[in-house]
């Protein structure tokens, strides 16, 4: 790599970016802190070696291995059933012609105005009449689909040459073929795109597994954490141990695509 | 049309081609359906089911009643929402304009090629992805007062102890603190990619014309971010007035009621106290006053971009 000359702006920069990630680096720290050093007054800075203790107590005896696949089952699927359906009505939109279909799309886009606190005791009700109150059902169904999804592969679909599907269609080939075969290939971008969306959003959730779930076998790891502070509010290196379970696939997801997410985030404001 | 000379040079497959693509109804309902019907399944039955609750007694369990306009006069006289609504506000005028503002100034500081920056941008953006529980969790811990790093240094630079979460004139403003930590990575990425269009023609001849710094920043940089800075400031606002999990992780809308914000208290009312016609009616009092401010923020957005 070249080397660039320093610049003044680094004396700005470095302490900036260092308290943003200051609170981070606390949870990692403190995390392996054992409790003893945490719980005397002034409460030590920085820890004295790496005591497990905390990761040993929320690996064994608590739900947390539970809650974690809980929460890796809800994204999972609403990760693959947001590209699934979100590819097929997205295309159609795009490129079929079909009665009814600008009314559809203009009415599925309207809903992304929706608050959610406005359809949240209905849609409890729904799930209620459905019998998947305190299943991971409850947080699946609502998480299948987004209008978002749907209108991002719309737009990406749109701005490919029709082209290069055209040859397919004279041959013969049905929409569903052209679909997989030609145009998905192309569609990395929209694709990373909405699977980084639909995870962050439902590994993320709070509000719906809150009024959702009841048993703590069925929590996700945003709920269980909550609750476990509340129930172990003075063993905080097994609390702040939790948390890291908590953050570390979102935090590894984005060292890992930093790109990928960095366009995602900056697309949606760029276009909405 | 000129097509009648057209077919005679037209593949025979292209014509079979084009009568299929007319018969494509079908295949275009089967594509849209599974999407039509969970997306608008789960949000306009929803609202208009809401719609009705908020005009009834309701406790989730037994039969309705109709009570008309009840919930509506007596959320009107009800102190406590006026204080959810005020904490909210504070809260939102708190954190949009700075996260805002902050932003703009980092992206701007980070729109540059020099060593590390790419560090930089990635530790000033992290925060943003960490969920709002993990948030709280976090410093719940780091403001505690008896064990929390926050007061440890406080104590060692020799200044006194703080109740923080526990402290009602404290905690609304350190959730807004909290947020900006994480929030205003987000305005930076945006502000980023809003950078990277602003013409560098522009900049330069504003430059050979004179212009410092300042001078560059507000007559080209500034109106050419317009569009974003409006998008930002609808955003962050709409977040901010919904704002809810990092408030149910710290403090519960405590301590005294001092950070019940308006989606507490919609929260508290439909799941803890089952009153679910209340808290319809103040979901909906919400949902309108977000649709006036996100039609109030187009409206000036077309102006802008119609200059």
């Amino acid at each position: 790599m070249k080397r660039l000359p320093f610049s003044g702006w680094h004396l700005v920069l470095a302490p900036l970016a260092l308290l943003f990630a200051l609170p981070l680096v606390w949870l990692l720290v403190s995390s392996v802190m054992s409790n003893a050093e945490i719980n005397r007054f002034p409460p030590a800075l920085w820890p004295q070696g790496i005591k497990l203790d905390g990761y040993r107590y929320v690996l064994g005896n608590a739900l947390f291995p539970r809650w974690f696949l809980n929460s890796f089952i809800v994204s999972a699927v609403a990760v693959t059933a947001n590209l699934v359906l979100g590819t097929l009505g997205g295309y159609a939109f795009a490129r079929i012609r079909f009665a009814g279909s600008k009314i559809v799309l203009g009415l599925m886009l309207a809903t992304m105005v929706i608050p959610f606190q406005l359809t949240m005791i209905p849609t409890f009700l729904v799930m209620k009449q459905l019998g998947l109150i305190d299943t991971l059902g409850a947080l699946i169904v609502p998480s299948l689909v987004t209008p978002l999804s749907v209108f991002l592969f719309r737009q990406f679909f749109v701005s490919l040459p029709r082209e290069l599907e055209e040859a397919a269609w004279i041959d013969g080939c049905g929409r569903l073929r052209i679909l997989v075969s030609i145009v998905l290939p192309l569609a990395r971008p929209a694709l990373s795109t909405v699977a980084v969306l639909t995870f962050l959003a439902t590994w993320n959730d709070l509000t719906w597994p809150l009024i959702a779930i009841n048993s703590d076998s069925t929590y996700t790891l945003q709920l269980g954490l909550t609750t476990f502070q509340g129930q172990h509010h003075t063993q905080w290196s097994a609390v702040m141990a939790g948390n890291v379970i908590t953050v570390l696939p979102v935090l590894l997801g984005f060292l890992l695509a930093q790109k990928a997410f960095i366009r995602s985030l900056a697309s949606t404001g760029l276009k909405g | 049309m000129a097509s009648v000379v057209g077919t005679f040079t037209v593949d025979p497959r292209s014509r079979a081609a084009k009568r299929r693509a007319r018969g494509e109804g079908a295949t275009g309902w089967a594509f849209v359906s599974p999407s039509v019907v969970i997306i608008l399944g789960l949000s306009v039955v929803p609202v208009l089911w809401s719609l009705l609750l908020s005009f009834q007694v309701n406790d989730l369990v037994s039969p309705s009643e109709w009570v008309g306009l009840a919930n509506y006069k007596a959320l009107v006289k009800d102190p406590a929402f006026g204080s959810a609504v005020s904490h909210t506000l504070i809260y939102t005028a708190l954190y949009v304009p700075l996260s805002v503002v902050a932003g703009l100034g980092i992206a701007i500081a980070l729109d540059r090629k020099i060593a590390l920056i790419g560090l930089y941008r990635t530790l000033v953006f992290v925060p943003f992805v960490v969920s709002a529980a993990a948030q709280g969790v976090l410093f719940s811990f780091v403001l505690d007062p008896e064990f929390g790093v926050a007061n440890s240094l406080l104590h060692k630079l020799g200044l006194p102890a703080q109740g923080f979460f526990s402290d009602p004139g404290q905690a609304l403003y350190l959730l807004v603190a909290i947020s900006l930590w994480s929030g205003t990575g987000f305005c930076v990425i945006v502000y980023l990619a809003g950078l990277q269009g602003v013409s560098s023609d522009l900049v330069e001849a504003a430059r050979i014309d004179g212009a410092g710094r300042w001078g560059v920043l507000r007559h080209v940089t500034l109106p050419a971010l317009a569009p974003v800075t409006i998008f930002l400031l609808l955003f962050q606002t709409i977040n901010a007035l919904q704002v809810f999990d990092l408030v149910f992780v710290t403090t519960k809308g405590g301590p005294l009621g001092s950070t019940t914000v308006i989606v507490y208290f919609i929260w508290e009312k439909a799941f803890k106290t089952f009153t679910a016609g209340y808290s319809a009616a103040a979901a909906y009092t919400l949902a309108v006053a977000l649709l006036v401010v996100g039609a109030a923020l187009q409206i000036y957005r077309r102006r802008v971009a119609a200059r």
